[in-house]
């Protein structure tokens, strides 16, 4: 047992009940927070995979801006506690079900044709830290048509808010 | 003992005590001196009846805060409402574990850096744990169930999403130019120049001029962003007491009301830790870093950088009790309208006049000025075109006060 034994299991566990948390918390506010620390805790199973950039731009992005912009919709919003009944309706109930199942499968072959030891040591061989540089001059050249067109979509998205903002305004005046 | 075990644990241990107590006793300074410097400001004195020059008030103060009765209002959400100013506390405080405060130190033949962990990726570890700091008030505003608590979170959140991107546009530039001499790469035993490295950053600054000279648009976008992140004046609409009691601490009593100012306080000690290592040359000073011998420039340089906080850190004081506080309009619109455009601008006038001028600082740091001149210049045309053009009912303003008329 190393150190990165040690904490793959710590970070791997945080981020299970976290995510357990999510969907067993009836309060959204609550459910927001448990959210943030699986985001959290895969940050920290990026880093021991010698991903920092990567560790760093889930929390700076999911912690850092998207869950508070949920946070603020909670608030805003005040919603209350869900009860019981009202969590699962008609056709999401039937959709939960076969997602379910096909994650219990999911997790069912992964255990069948993976060793116990198989993920830790495959994380282990690839600790070579990956620096931002070789992230960037990549980005530059294997991947930049994926890139551009990631910068497209942001582009219509920005274009898309400003449009509809604008409507609602001229439909005010 | 063995030496390497020394070196791995202790040394470290050793040095996150020493930041960490540092820190705390910093925030007592800072508390000292904020009243002072502001009872001088006013012309007053401010307190001076605990101790000499009242040096020993922040211990008053403290110990009057452990003793006070800590209420929990019946209304709240209890766990969020305990937790909130430990969420707030606890990034502010491991902010600081990547600030390089001072060159290396030779103690008995081995050479210490002093910095608690130069991680790969430096300033974007710092970006991403200030970001966290906004739970801190989000939570403990929402918890507190009270409307004028709830009114100052959401100002807070919304001002600090703002201007975060400032914060992290206006070190583009930086990041761009940090760039290490060939014998400084040898010395460290590393291939290339890490830009997203604090120490890297702060040793550019010794072989090239100090970032402030050469991107003085982005050091004043991502300074005024720092001072919103704070929530400091001119940018505490978060607390306006006149507005909202208290803001987001309203509900607060005892121990867990020290902690938010605890907080506020750290997380200034960071900011002006951080600026002074990205703009102002972190520990060099003219060749004075490299005065005495292995053991004495370790320590001069830590000298260095610890005035050069000290001194930015007045300035925060300064600004706090000479400016009003801005409108919320007004806020929003300097953020987005002003400081982000600015950051911008940085960006695209270092990376062409960095390929232009063959790397010439001297034309990036010109360029850098005219061209935030520029930018500055047409935001305001466009902006008094826009007001000019508009009725003026449609201009945000306070409230008419009810019964004013009939005083008049």
């Amino acid at each position: 047992m190393t150190a990165e034994h040690v904490l793959f299991f710590v970070f791997g566990a945080v981020s299970l009940i976290g995510a357990i948390s999510v969907i067993s918390f009836r309060h959204p506010i609550y459910s927001a927070l448990s959210l943030i620390v699986t985001f959290f805790a895969q940050a920290g199973l990026f880093v021991l995979l010698g991903a920092h950039f990567v560790a760093a731009v889930q929390v700076i992005v999911y912690a850092g801006a998207i869950m508070v912009l949920f946070l603020f919709v909670i608030m805003l919003l005040n919603l209350g506690t869900l009860s019981a009944k009202s969590a699962l309706k008609g056709k999401l109930k039937g959709l939960a079900v076969v997602l379910g199942v096909l994650l219990a499968i999911q997790g069912v072959y992964i255990a069948m044709t993976a060793g116990t030891d198989t993920a830790l040591e495959s994380a282990q061989a690839s600790t070579e830290v990956v620096t931002t540089y070789k992230i960037g001059e990549l980005l530059f050249s294997k991947y930049l048509l994926p890139f551009e067109v990631t910068s497209l979509i942001l582009l219509a998205a920005l274009i898309g808010v400003i449009v509809l903002v604008k409507r609602e305004n001229q439909a005010e005046n | 003992m063995d030496i390497e075990l020394v070196k791995d644990i202790i040394i470290p241990i050793i040095k996150v005590l020493f930041i960490a107590h540092l820190l705390i006793i910093g925030v007592m300074a800072m508390i000292w001196s904020e009243r002072r410097v502001s009872g001088w400001i006013q012309d007053r004195l401010g307190p001076n009846r605990v101790g000499p020059q009242g040096l020993l008030q922040p211990i008053a103060d403290g110990i009057k805060f452990l003793f006070k009765e800590d209420i929990i209002p019946n209304h709240v959400d209890k766990p969020l409402y305990v937790l909130a100013p430990a969420m707030l506390l606890v990034p502010a405080m491991i902010a600081v574990a990547v600030v390089p405060f001072g060159d290396t130190i030779t103690i008995a033949g081995h050479e210490i850096p002093l910095q608690i962990a130069d991680i790969n990726i430096g300033i974007l570890y710092i970006l991403a744990i200030t970001s966290l700091g906004v739970y801190g008030v989000v939570i403990g505003a929402w918890a507190s169930n009270n409307k004028y608590s709830l009114l100052g979170g959401l100002r807070s959140s919304a001002q600090m999403i703002s201007y975060e991107l400032t914060l992290g546009l206006a070190i583009i530039g930086v990041l761009m130019l940090t760039d290490l001499p060939e014998e400084i790469l040898t010395k460290l035993g590393v291939d290339e120049t890490n830009p997203l490295s604090l120490r890297h950053i702060a040793l550019a600054q010794g072989a090239h001029p100090w970032n402030i000279f050469i991107h003085f648009p982005a050091f004043l976008a991502f300074t005024t962003a720092m001072f919103a992140e704070t929530n400091r004046l001119p940018f505490d609409l978060a607390e306006a007491e006149q507005e909202l009691v208290a803001g987001y601490h309203t509900e607060y009593s005892s121990m867990k009301f020290a902690i938010f100012f605890m907080a506020e306080y750290m997380n200034m000690i960071v900011g002006s830790a951080v600026v002074v290592t990205l703009f102002l040359g972190g520990w060099h000073f003219f060749g004075l870093e490299t005065m005495g011998g292995p053991f004495w420039s370790g320590v001069i340089s830590f000298a260095i950088f610890f005035v050069k906080t000290g001194i930015f850190l007045f300035v925060f004081i300064w600004v706090r009790w000479t400016l009003p506080r801005f409108r919320y309009d007004q806020l929003m619109n300097f953020g987005w309208k002003f400081l982000l455009p600015v950051a911008l601008t940085s960006i695209v006038v270092t990376g062409t006049l960095w390929i232009a001028t063959n790397g010439s600082r001297l034309w990036i740091g010109i360029g850098n000025l005219v061209a935030a001149f520029i930018v500055v210049a047409i935001v305001a045309g466009i902006m008094a075109i826009d007001n000019n053009s508009k009725p003026i009912v449609q201009r945000a303003s306070a409230p008419p006060l009810r019964g004013l008329d009939a005083i008049e």
